[in-house]
């Protein structure tokens, strides 16, 4: 978006875009602004449980270990803290990507989604790894084998809000990782070479740092609180 | 990338041949009235679709309301249509009362007065009327369109489930909504309504983004946001309210899925169940937290419903009393205002569910400031009657009947919105009465206002204006008759909701008064097929339009051919030079927005 604009365009005046972007980014922004009250309303859904409840398991000890860990070892949010990282550097490769198109460097486009992909998909491996070891302690949708923080029975609110919200989650990533991958295909099939310009890839990149956004969330209000 | 490009890149190919105006392009019948995705299409499969829901759901109204009126009367015939589960021996059964109820309110509220009215002047006006040649993007809106229609085909099928549609009421709070033992209509039946919500629920999300986008980005050269008509404020504020608040609704929804099917208990809590004679495992969960999740949907739900009504009645009333809108700017605020507080009013429909007292006493506070942006538009609309030359058409008539019962409905909301109140009133007929009249009511005669008024644009034809005043006079006087004495039912008690009343020694004085209001619904219900037929009708066989600017109206709509194809304008699309409400102005009768401001003329600023 490199145009040189006198200080007198009236933006607002029509026949142009007032926010000098075309019609798909703002739908992508008012479809992010309109997911984020979807996520918005789960974690109040989730607060509001917590807060009435008289004690909740400790994530300490809920989360304490990872795929290999020696018996007994003791390591919380260890895994977590992989994950998020996983999560949060497929976000600087999502950026990497969309600057490559900004220079329409199809190369640079196509080799930082690779790299965008394979984080969603590890970040998605992660999670399908915790799952999977949590429902083997017991845990799932109607069942909560961890005591709360203060050694009474715990509440199933805490697995049934864990798995439905990290759960929704996890499908958004999914979806993210679906729409790199069509990127990926698109940029392989030179589709963004004819039009000339990477828009859809900058489309993409918002709706996946908003996944990664979201994640700080919910990775605060599951594992930090 | 130049602004320009960034504008046109959106419309590919199909902008093209557009200019090329001359050049017939294939269009089979499937590509031209199905699948079409000309915005001026979809708006009339919104409205037709639209028209059929209303049918269904109204004549579910007519049945409930001849129980309601006639408890101890049958219809033998009524169990041959209906068969025994509805109407065994001729008698509405309490279940089927309950199904029926349930999905009249469903249909209306979602069906009817928000894809109906929206989905059909949204999608005719927005591009019509900003100079645009179609929506942002025509396929995400045939997709709305189709997801709109697929839900209410699941909608449909839940009513010839064996176990009957939901019928725990519309707003379908747990646990009848969440536990399927808990009434029949609990079992399949919601799991039907519940997809066909969500499928609604998107289908709401990719129309607004369209709105949002079109309104935003492809309004014509001069056409700032303060030269847009009201509608497409009306319109675009419409679309915002449900992008943000559908969302919830759905989370909402999810969480209710995973409570039915997935033993979770979001909703549930220490709940014995006489049904099966079973405790429940459930533990933890609130019933009304659903109530906080629904209704942060279901309150600005209520000005989805009602916006653009009043956008499209501020422009008929403006054309009709050939003056310009009284307040253009203060109109607009006043739509931001409701669009704002619309999202902090939610919990004056739980003031009696066990909600803090403070905290009722706050969205006490809130809802009642709605009364002033609504009380300024109310003014607005009678001083721009004022000491106009009104013409008295069909349309003008039902918009005038929108202002009368917005204000005789929205005083008794300052009684509903007051939490000390309420404790009387919720729940009664006070309250069915109130909010018929002001979104229900009020939103379907700015409907009939709007169609009796956009017809020559929408079919090149008149629609008879003889049976539609008759429409208008039996629905506005019918309205009234029905809804008017509901208010001293609700006053004196009688709970909404009841199967019978006439069991209860309280409320059998009222069983005259139900009878007659059965009676006025038969009737009024009847008119409504008067309209039908006039509506399709005038489609095939309506007077021919000649006029490209029937009405005398300033707005863009009215320079397009009187049968518009696909790309609305031959040639360029016309630049605007002034606002949409030069009427009577320096001796002319009106200036169209097109005209360019004169050497001598003061453009009017606002």
């Amino acid at each position: 978006m490199s145009t040189a604009i006198s200080a007198q365009t009236k933006w607002w005046g029509g026949g142009k875009s007032p926010f000098n972007v075309e019609y798909g980014k703002l739908m992508m922004w008012y479809f992010l602004m309109s997911d984020s009250f979807t996520f918005g309303a789960f974690l109040i859904a989730y607060g509001t449980a917590r807060f009435s409840a008289n004690s909740w398991p400790d994530p300490n000890e809920v989360f304490n270990t990872f795929p290999f860990a020696p018996e007994g070892m003791h390591a919380p949010l260890v895994f977590v803290s992989i994950m998020t990282f996983i999560l949060i550097l497929s976000s600087v490769t999502m950026v990497l990507a969309v600057q490559a198109g900004h220079h329409n460097n199809k190369q640079g486009v196509i080799k930082n989604l690779i790299y965008t992909i394979i984080g969603g998909f590890a970040f998605l491996g992660c999670q399908a790894w915790e799952w999977t070891h949590l429902f083997h302690e017991g845990a799932w949708w109607g069942s909560n084998p961890f005591l709360n923080a203060d050694g009474t029975q715990g509440t199933v609110n805490f697995t049934n809000f864990f798995f439905t919200i990290t759960g929704f989650h996890g499908f958004h990533v999914f979806t993210g990782v679906i729409i790199n991958i069509i990127m990926l295909i698109m940029a392989l099939n030179n589709t963004f070479e004819k039009r000339g310009h990477y828009l859809m890839i900058e489309k993409a990149g918002l709706y996946w740092h908003f996944v990664d956004l979201v994640w700080v969330f919910v990775f605060t209000c599951f594992y930090l609180i | 990338m130049s602004n320009e490009a960034i504008l046109h890149a959106n419309m590919g190919s199909a902008h093209a041949t557009h200019d090329d105006h001359h050049e017939h392009h294939q269009e089979t019948f499937i590509t031209k009235y199905i699948f079409s995705q000309d915005h001026k299409t979809i708006s009339k499969q919104f409205l037709i679709t639209g028209m059929v829901w209303a049918v269904i759901g109204g004549l579910m109204s007519v049945l409930f309301r001849f129980q309601l009126g006639f408890p101890d009367d049958s219809l033998p015939w009524l169990e041959d249509l209906l068969g025994k589960w509805w109407a065994a021996g001729g008698h509405i059964t309490a279940q089927g009362y309950y199904a029926l109820v349930t999905i009249h309110g469903t249909v209306l509220v979602f069906f009817v007065l928000t894809a109906g009215l929206s989905g059909t002047f949204a999608n005719l006006l927005i591009p019509l009327q900003i100079g645009a040649r179609d929506m942002a993007s025509p396929l995400l809106n045939m997709l709305s369109y189709w997801f709109f229609f697929i839900a209410g085909i699941v909608m449909l099928s839940s009513i010839f489930v064996e176990t009957g549609p939901f019928s725990g009421g519309w707003t379908a709070y747990p646990p009848l909504s969440a536990l399927g033992d808990t009434s029949p209509g609990s079992k399949t039946g919601m799991d039907l309504w519940i997809i066909s919500m969500a499928l609604f629920v998107v289908s709401s999300l990719l129309s607004g983004l369209n709105y949002i986008a079109t309104v935003l980005n492809m309004r014509t050269k001069g056409m700032s946001m303060t030269r847009l008509p009201l509608t497409i404020w009306a319109l675009f504020f419409t679309a915002v309210v449900g992008v943000l608040s559908f969302p919830v609704l759905l989370s909402g929804f999810i969480l209710l899925i995973f409570d039915r099917n997935f033993g979770t208990s979001f909703y549930l809590s220490d709940i014995f169940l006489s049904a099966t004679g079973t405790a429940l495992p459930n533990e933890g969960g609130s019933a009304i937290l659903f109530q906080h999740l629904f209704w942060f949907l279901g309150h600005p739900e209520v000005y989805i419903i009602i916006l653009p009504a009043m956008g499209i009645v501020s422009e008929i009333l403006s054309i009709n009393s050939r003056k310009p809108i009284f307040g253009y700017i203060a109109m607009v605020g006043s739509m931001f205002a409701i669009t704002a507080l619309s999202f902090i009013v939610w919990a004056h429909h739980m003031f009696v569910t066990g909600l803090n007292p403070f905290l009722g006493s706050i969205f006490t506070l809130f809802t009642l400031l709605i009364a002033l942006p609504s009380a300024i538009k109310v003014f607005n609309w009678l001083t721009t009657l004022w000491r106009g030359s009104i013409r008295f058409t069909p349309a003008m008539l039902f918009a005038i009947g929108f202002v009368s019962v917005f204000i005789s409905g929205g005083l008794t909301g300052l009684w509903l919105g007051n939490s000390a109140l309420d404790i009387h009133l919720h729940d009664t007929y006070f309250n069915i009465a109130h909010f018929h009249l002001v979104m229900g009511v009020a939103s379907i005669l700015a409907m009939f206002a709007g169609v009796y008024h956009w017809f020559p644009k929408m079919y090149g034809r008149r629609m008879n204006v003889t049976l539609g005043y008759i429409h208008f006079w039996i629905t506005i006087i019918g309205a009234y008759l029905i809804f008017w004495p509901m208010h001293y039912e609700g006053l004196a008690g009688m709970p909404r909701r009841y199967y019978d009343y006439s069991i209860w020694e309280s409320f059998k004085q009222f069983s005259d008064l139900n009878k007659f209001i059965s009676i006025v619904v038969f009737i009024t219900f009847s008119t409504q097929i008067l309209f039908l037929i006039n509506f399709f009708y005038s489609i095939w066989n309506g007077r021919k339009e000649t006029s490209e600017n029937p009405h005398g109206a300033t707005t863009l709509e009215w320079t397009t051919p009187i049968n518009p194809g696909h790309g609305n304008w031959v040639g360029e699309i016309p630049e605007v030079h002034r606002w949409a409400y030069d009427y009577s102005k320096d001796g002319k009768d009106f200036i169209m927005q097109t005209t360019p401001i004169g050497a001598d003329e003061k453009e009017e600023k606002h």
